[in-house]
């Protein structure tokens, strides 16, 4: 089956404070939406909203993948069906290697008594690295620990391509990384451009669009979605900024959930 | 006023059994002396703990065990804990006597000795009685000088000058009778220029009673010696555990402390080590999990006399359920030791809301030209790399092994010897439920 995501009137709260205001957006397999938008318009919580954080509450709306109610499922339970957040700020876990976590996240999606080999993990697990053009060593480091910005995003990329989910959304993953690894991970996306699998870029910038071409792109601000589009819509953003968008659509503060 | 004037055992009873196992006349002396400070002085002071509130009485009395020819005689709760073949080295104390011991050929002829305590009273006389309780004193509480009263079966280990041990001894330290006295204790000379590892393990199963286990170690590390200590506590639930750990370090003098906590009882340990030597260096790990209602007071001490010391004290606890403990690093830097370094860390991670963890660094310099440095952390597990994990599709179940394990990983990657990483991975699993 062709995957399908579904997010139709989702509202969500944190600490009471409503930041997403009904978001609508369908994601089939083999596509690309991007959602682009200013700082502090929701991109974030609606990512995380849509992975389960706990801190975040949902007051309406519906997401299926698959026709699957994801909103019912745990955290792990929608990792496990498919979907994949590669997080603006990824957590450091001192002590747990990379390489154990990566394991145990691979072997999560097994049936017991059916891990994946040491040798074959291993094997998978060096060839992504090479392709990310990572040094092996990280293998070893705890997870995250001491990273540097780019080395974190790297680190999302590799953790994508091992999981092979269904529905792929990336946080500002182009955040903190120099030209050429922007180019490492675009590639990395790009290589996992499948039929199977859709993604949602959330960026601020043009930049990372430059070298995964998406298919739609949709701007958010106040915690909707206000404005779609194709790529085009992106080229003019990057070339003339957000403020048309906000005078087209007599918006002064594009910001949500920051009331003085 | 004395909190506890009843002894649990008289002068009379404790001199017969001296004259019973042929001690002689200096020790039965310390011990009827020790039993009169008991007498006299009060439980020491704990930080925060009222441990006069524990269950201190039972001491039993004293139950020789039959010697056994082999450890295949040993509960198997013994045998998972040691690797017995022609080379390995060990003592076995079951109750209050011990009941196995093993030295290799090639160490023997290498002039290591490795008996039981009581042995080497009888056949080392001179040089156990130019240490022993000198590093521990018998009139410091009521906890010590009860030891230096009851004390039984135990462990001499003497290393020779220059001789260099490559394998571990171990000592097991097992108890089946809650009503026989057990308090072991354990006397370890390194002279100059040797080196040694030590292991031991304490635990206590199908005791059918109350148990106080109040042990002492000693530990000489003579100039340019390197000790390597290791221990592992699994006592029963049953049981209540006041153990003091100390080691003297001459010139050059190296200790590491390997500790790991994983008793289900009440426990109170102080772990330290008196930096005499210019030189001299001490490293101690603590690793400790505590659970059900447990009440834990964990000290690590670094007395710095030597010029250019240094000491490193480490414990991590985690602490789940109801257990709650205390957890004091005191790095003392005295006059005239110039050049000296210590570093201390104390971190709890409580895994409920009823569990409760406190620590206490503190610093005592009393010299200018010192560098030293504590940081100390109590918590709960962090949501956000709960998250993080399950993000991936790792259960929550397994995410908080991950996060508790990384947690204590810093400590435990460091011990040594593969077996005792894994035997502290076992304990721990078993004390965290899984
Ligand atoms: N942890 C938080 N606590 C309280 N409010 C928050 C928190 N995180 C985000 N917000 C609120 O949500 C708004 C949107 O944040 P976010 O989704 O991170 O925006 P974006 O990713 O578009 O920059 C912020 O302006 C802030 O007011
Ligand atoms: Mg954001």
């Amino acid at each position: 089956m062709s995957t399908k995501f579904v997010i139709e009137g989702l509202k969500s709260t944190i600490e009471g404070k409503e930041i997403l205001k009904g978001i609508n957006l369908e994601i089939k397999g083999g596509e690309i939406h991007a959602i682009m938008g200013p700082n502090g318009t929701g991109k974030s919580t609606l990512a995380s909203t849509l992975m389960g954080h706990p801190k975040y509450e949902v007051t309406a709306g519906k997401v299926t993948l698959n026709d699957e109610d994801v909103l019912e499922m745990a955290v792990d339970e929608r990792a496990r069906a498919g979907l994949f957040l590669a997080m603006q700020y990824p957590s450091e876990i001192a002590g747990v290697t990379n390489s154990d976590f990566l394991r145990s996240a691979i072997n999560a999606r097994r049936e017991e008594g059916n891990e994946i080999s040491l040798i074959k993990f291993i094997r998978q697990m060096e060839s992504k690295m090479k392709e990310l053009e990572m040094n092996p060593e990280f293998a070893h480091r705890y997870l995250n620990e001491g990273f540097s910005g780019g080395e974190k995003k790297r680190n999302e990329i590799l953790q994508m391509m091992l999981l092979e989910p269904k529905i792929v959304i990336l946080d500002e993953i182009d955040s903190g990384l120099d030209i050429d690894a922007l180019k490492i991970v675009a590639n990395g996306v790009n290589a996992m451009r499948s039929e199977e699998r859709g993604f949602l870029i959330i960026t601020h910038y043009q930049r990372l669009l430059n070298y995964v071409k998406p298919d739609f792109v949709h701007v958010m601000m106040q915690g909707r979605i206000v404005k779609s589009g194709g790529p085009e819509l992106a080229e003019r953003l990057e070339a003339e900024g957000y403020d048309w968008v906000k005078e087209e659509l007599g918006i002064v503060d594009e910001t949500v959930g920051q009331e003085a | 006023m004395t909190t506890q004037t009843t002894l649990p055992v008289d002068t009379e009873t404790l001199t017969a059994l001296s004259k019973s196992k042929q001690e002689p006349a200096w020790l039965t002396e310390s011990r009827t002396k020790a039993l009169e400070l008991a007498g006299q002085l009060e439980l020491p002071k704990v930080e925060k703990t009222r441990i006069d509130r524990w269950n201190l009485q039972n001491y039993g009395s004293y139950k020789q065990s039959g010697l056994i020819k082999s450890v295949d005689e040993l509960p198997e709760s013994v045998r998972n804990l040691i690797q017995a073949n022609e080379n390995s080295n060990l003592i076995v104390q079951r109750n209050s006597s011990v009941v196995f011991t093993k030295l290799s050929e090639d160490l023997k002829g290498k002039g290591v000795i490795f008996t039981d305590l009581e042995t080497a009273v009888r056949e080392h006389g001179d040089l156990v009685k130019a240490h022993l309780f000198t590093a521990v004193k018998a009139d410091e509480n009521k906890v010590t000088a009860l030891h230096v009263a009851l004390w039984n079966g135990g462990v001499f280990l003497y290393v020779p000058k220059n001789v260099e041990v490559d394998v571990p001894l171990q000592a097991v330290f097992f108890n089946d009778d809650a009503s026989a006295t057990f308090a072991p204790h354990v006397l370890l000379i390194a002279d100059s220029n040797s080196r040694v590892t030590y292991v031991d393990n304490y635990l206590s199963n199908g005791t059918n009673g109350e148990l106080v286990h109040n042990g002492i170690v000693e530990v000489f590390v003579k100039s340019g010696a390197k000790v390597q200590y290791a221990t592992v506590h699994a006592m029963s639930e049953q049981t209540t555990e006041l153990t003091y750990r100390r080691a003297v370090l001459d010139n050059d003098a190296n200790i590491e402390w390997i500790v790991g906590e994983m008793n289900n009882g009440n426990t109170m340990s102080d772990t330290h080590s008196l930096l005499k030597g210019n030189g001299s260096n001490s490293d101690t790990k603590v690793i400790a999990v505590g659970s059900g209602s447990q009440k834990l007071n964990y000290t690590t001490r670094a007395n710095h006399f030597g010029k250019s010391s240094e000491s490193q004290m480490i414990t991590r606890a985690v602490m789940r359920e109801e257990a709650s403990a205390i957890i004091n690093g005191i790095t003392k830097i005295e006059k005239g030791a110039t050049k000296a370094n210590g570093e201390q860390t104390e971190k709890v991670l409580m895994l409920s809301p009823k569990a409760r963890g406190d620590a206490n660094p503190i610093l005592l310099i009393d010299e200018d030209d010192v560098k030293a440095g504590h940081a100390a952390s109590v918590g709960q597990v962090n949501v956000e790399q709960i998250y993080y994990l399950m993000s991936r599709g790792i259960s929550r179940e397994e995410a908080e092994r991950l996060v508790i394990y990384g947690f204590l990983a810093p400590v435990v990657s460091e011990i040594p010897l593969e077996l005792l990483q894994n035997q502290l991975q076992t304990l721990v699993e078993g004390k965290l439920g899984q």
